[in-house]
């Protein structure tokens, strides 16, 4: 160390007048009726830059007339490491072209590591991750589980994989 | 008679609430101040309901303080198998009760004339008579003294702590304990020692008082004018005293969990971190009575402002009495500010270090600074 390093004091003085500085610069924001802080407050706040390609909440697609694209295959559900999907299959007579449909599509949040592996294993192009996180904060479990008509709420008005009904023409089982 | 006992009385409840809402406001402050010292926004989630109706009340996280209280006495009060049960239970009360006491020697605002003040109170004025009281618990002539005596004390809490607490974290803690506060104690003794001959008096009342007039015309005549370098050391030694980074080895977590007080849980611990909030207080209540010119504003005396122009602003006693006051607590929470800005800007020494910086840095340097004081004051004295 050299002498001036040595005597410390000024050194010293260095550092106060840096973290002393960005106090005084984020107390000037705060006062002046601005955010002095780079969080955010979580619940309350959603950050608006998310990456478009963030592994978010999932959403099922759905077919032109409204119901899921998905079949019902458990793919999904087979490899998700923390086995948090539940689906519960049905015969639908009226589609021939896709008889087994989900009654039932659950994911339960509490344990989903967001790892996007149900979204690469679907061959239907069923389930995707968008950006958005799901809104997790709550004080008990049981609203953790997201049902298919929560999970269906996703309509965007275009898409780049297959056109989308404004309105869907068939109301969901 | 009865008089004297009913203002010390005021004195001594102004005093204690004084020490217990700083205790508890610095907890938020030092929370606060962190937060936005490193761009986050602070702990701000705990609420008090007005009952009966969905209002919740936030104001920036103050409640969090009575959260912790609340939670402190709720924990278990867990007792370690130790051989002196003794000890263990009235360590926390050794250091917590001679922080608390250091306050009464110190000034926290002019003279009280009650005879003045209460001007239109004829009953309660000729009650008064003409006494005056300086407001100050006990007027010790030690007063310097009787602040090192109690700071003192704290050493033996510390150390009865770690000792009885039958865990080796504890020990070693107490051990550092020791003799970091012995050295810092020391240079805290010496730098003082400088003040002392400038002023000719350990009555901090009487240091307080000679520090209202102006120095050189315009200077106000403050500690700090005097012995700029005692200050510093003083304030070094003082944060070493009261165990805080960067020399908060005794309870460094990183390596001794939380040293003397390991063992200690509810509010046993709850004692020993109100005693360092405290401390905070009274080193800020120190500094400011010794080096910034106490319950002194620049240019200010007892019938109101001088100012260097000649100008002359009247004020009366009721008046200067609370600017006095709130001038002094606004000190105080400035130098607490202070020394919250140092925790949190500057890494811990390591052992040996601190004890090298002690004896053979600040140690001579605390000897220079009252050998040049006390040669300037003889040749100013004789010439």
């Amino acid at each position: 160390m050299t002498w001036w390093e040595r005597a410390y004091l000024f050194e010293i003085v260095r550092g106060l007048t840096i973290t002393g500085g960005v106090f005084m610069k984020n107390m000037w924001r705060w006062m002046t009726l601005r955010k002095g802080a780079l969080t955010t407050y979580y619940p309350e706040e959603t950050r608006a830059d998310y990456a478009p390609r963030n592994r978010g909440k999932h959403v099922l697609t759905q077919r032109v007339d409204g119901r899921p694209q998905c079949i019902a295959c458990n793919l999904c559900a087979t490899i998700c490491p923390a086995k948090v999907i539940e689906i519960e299959a049905a015969f639908d007579p009226e589609d021939p072209a896709h008889p087994k449909y989900p009654a039932r599509f659950e994911i339960d949040y509490s344990r989903c590591i967001f790892c996007g592996l149900c979204v690469e294993a679907c061959p239907e192009d069923a389930i995707r991750m968008v950006k958005e996180v799901p809104d997790l904060p709550t004080r008990d479990r049981g609203s953790l589980w997201l049902s298919r008509a929560e999970l269906l709420t996703w309509n965007p008005q275009s898409d780049v994989a297959k056109p989308y009904a404004a309105r869907p023409t068939r109301a969901p089982e | 008679m009865i008089q004297d006992l009913v203002v010390t009385m005021l004195f001594i409840a102004y005093a204690i609430a004084v020490l217990l809402v700083f205790g508890t406001v610095l907890t938020w402050v030092e929370r606060k101040q962190a937060a936005i010292m490193s761009d986050r926004i602070g702990a701000n989630r705990a609420y008090v309901r007005i009952p009966f109706t969905q209002i919740r009340l936030v104001w920036l996280g103050l409640f969090h303080g009575l959260a912790d209280g609340l939670k402190m006495m709720l924990k278990e009060d867990f007792k370690p198998d130790s051989y002196d049960r003794f000890a263990y239970a009235i360590a926390p009360w050794v250091v917590f009760t001679p922080v608390l006491l250091v306050f009464a020697v110190i000034p926290f605002g002019g003279t009280l004339v009650p005879g003045r003040l209460f001007d239109a109170l004829p009953v309660v004025a000729s009650w008064f008579g003409d006494r005056t009281y300086p407001l100050q618990i006990a007027r010790l002539d030690a007063g310097l003294l009787v602040v090192f005596a109690f700071g003192g004390l704290t050493i033996i809490g510390a150390m009865l702590a770690g000792w009885s607490s039958s865990n080796k974290f504890s020990m070693l803690g107490a051990l550092r304990a020791g003799s970091q506060m012995i050295s810092y104690e020391l240079v805290m003794g010496l730098t003082v020692l400088g003040l002392i001959v400038v002023y000719g008096s350990v009555d901090l009342g009487s240091i307080a008082r000679q520090q209202s007039g102006v120095v050189l015309g315009w200077l106000p005549a403050w500690g700090i004018v005097y012995q700029p370098f005692a200050a510093i050391l003083f304030m070094t030694a003082a944060i070493a005293e009261n165990k805080r980074i960067p020399f908060d080895l005794p309870e460094a977590e990183s390596e001794l969990i939380a040293g003397y007080y390991t063992e200690y849980s509810a509010m046993k611990m709850g004692l020993f971190m109100f005693a360092e909030f405290i401390e905070i207080a009274i080193i800020g209540a120190l500094f400011t009575t010794l080096f910034l010119g106490g319950y002194n504003l620049p240019f200010m005396n007892d019938a109101g402002f001088v100012l260097p122009g000649g100008h002359v602003v009247a004020l009366g006693h009721g008046t200067v009495l609370v600017i006095q006051m709130v001038a002094f607590l606004l000190k105080v929470l400035l130098v607490c500010s202070f020394q919250i800005l140092v925790r949190w800007s500057l890494p811990r020494f390591r052992y040996d270090q601190l004890l090298a910086f002690a004896w053979k840095f600040m140690f001579p340097l605390a000897l220079a600074n009252l050998t040049l004081t006390v040669v300037a004051v003889w040749v100013l004295r004789a010439g």
